[in-house]
């Protein structure tokens, strides 16, 4: 596989949000906002890369029954680290995120990739499948806030585009699952339409 | 067995190895949180002092000392004494020009919520503003907006000499609940109640 190819195939291919259908929880309850979901997809992107990267790394010394054990603490050591990490340097992110970081630990996406990636490929093909898969879970919460956003609250990034109230529904949990659902269908026409 | 897996897997499972594979990255794992931990310890405390101190100059008339260091803890109940909430006096000239009440509300729609309530020495609001706050974005977290009509209707009113029912119009009270929030709203009542109770302890102190 091409090093390009690795990255796209997170982003499209193997979407996690809009095709492999992974860590939905994350999904449905950060992206009442653009900027929540982007935060939540930066900060899963970071765990997943050095995760990934250790995780090659380590592989081949780990005895087969007590791989995912290891695993899983490799990922809540990089979670601690990232949440010391915000609520030092971006508190006002960490203000919004913080319930929500130490989700992370549990997202099937990282000790998916851990294991079904990362522990059979090298650290630079790990770095950036941890890259395209960030990426992708990214963009998909990004994209999923801004609609949401837009609809509940008429503005973009909390900037207001329309000075009146939205429909509320869409900030709530029911309009994750309405957004979510039609974006996923969106997604995967427009792929479909590709091949 | 399925291709693919086998390649990588040459570690066979003994005790022994499991043991020491596991001892050895939960070791490197909590040792590498330690050292992040003990370098980003003094940037949080600074975070949340700048935050404490942020929410205490936008809630007290002008000061000159410096109010996070005047600290007295005030229990709101006396019957629990045990549970208190942080006052900041502020002063300028020596004269005690007002009180930032932090107060906690256990009340709110996503989880508990701390506002700090600023109040001169009669017990009149000066401002009131939000620390922490879990509340739904476009709904309970216009508590955050600090232009909003909502905050606006605090200030200026006597929270002490009974002039006001803090609670909202629905529950019979005198305060306009943000509209879809008032499980925020009505919280935020609470949080004001407490501090309330805080400022009458202060003053019988």
């Amino acid at each position: 596989m091409s090093k390009l190819k690795i990255i796209l195939n997170g982003i499209i291919k193997e979407n996690p949000t809009f095709v492999l259908i992974l860590g939905m929880c994350p999904t449905l309850a950060t992206t009442t906002s653009a900027i929540n979901g982007m935060g939540m997809g930066f900060a899963t992107m970071v765990v997943l890369i050095c995760s990934n990267m250790v995780i090659s790394l380590l592989a081949p010394l780990i005895p087969n029954k007590v791989r995912i054990p290891s695993y899983i603490v490799v990922i809540a050591a990089f979670v601690t680290l990232v949440q010391f990490l915000m609520q030092a340097f971006v508190p006002s992110l960490y203000e919004t995120l913080g319930i929500f970081i130490p989700l992370i630990v549990v997202n099937c996406i990282v000790l998916g990739r851990a294991e079904a990636f990362a522990s059979k490929h090298n650290i630079l093909e790990s770095a950036l499948d941890g890259i395209g898969i960030g990426l992708g879970f990214t963009i998909a919460l990004t994209l999923i806030g801004l609609v949401r956003e837009f609809l509940g609250n008429l503005s973009l990034f909390d900037y207001k585009i329309f000075d009146s109230d939205g429909m509320l529904l869409f900030v709530l949990a029911p309009g994750a699952f309405i957004v979510l659902g039609y974006l996923m269908l969106l997604f995967n026409k427009l792929k479909e339409g590709k091949n | 067995m399925r291709r693919g897996r086998t390649v990588n897997m040459a570690k066979k499972s003994s005790l022994l190895n499991m043991a020491l594979v596991l001892t050895l990255v939960c070791l490197f794992a909590s040792a590498a949180v330690a050292v992040v931990y003990s370098i980003t310890k003094e940037p949080i405390q600074k975070a949340n002092i700048e935050k404490i101190n942020k929410a205490i100059e936008a809630v007290v008339p002008e000061f000159d000392n410096n109010p996070s260091e005047e600290i007295i803890s005030v229990a709101p109940n006396a019957s629990e004494p045990d549970k208190t909430n942080k006052v900041y006096i502020a002063k300028k000239d020596s004269q005690i020009v007002g009180y930032a009440i932090e107060s906690t509300t256990t009340k709110g729609f996503g989880g508990p919520f701390t506002i700090m309530v600023g109040l001169t020495p009669d017990g009149t609001i000066y401002n009131t503003s939000v620390i922490s706050h879990a509340e739904t974005p476009g709904l309970g977290a216009k508590i955050t907006d600090n232009s909003s009509l909502f905050i606006q209707q605090w200030n200026g009113k006597n929270i002490v000499n009974g002039s006001l029912k803090i609670a909202v119009k629905k529950d019979g009270g005198d305060i306009d609940a943000i509209t879809a929030s008032t499980i925020t709203s009505r919280a935020y009542c609470d949080a004001i109640e407490i501090a309330a109770s805080v400022f009458e302890n202060i003053s019988n102190q």
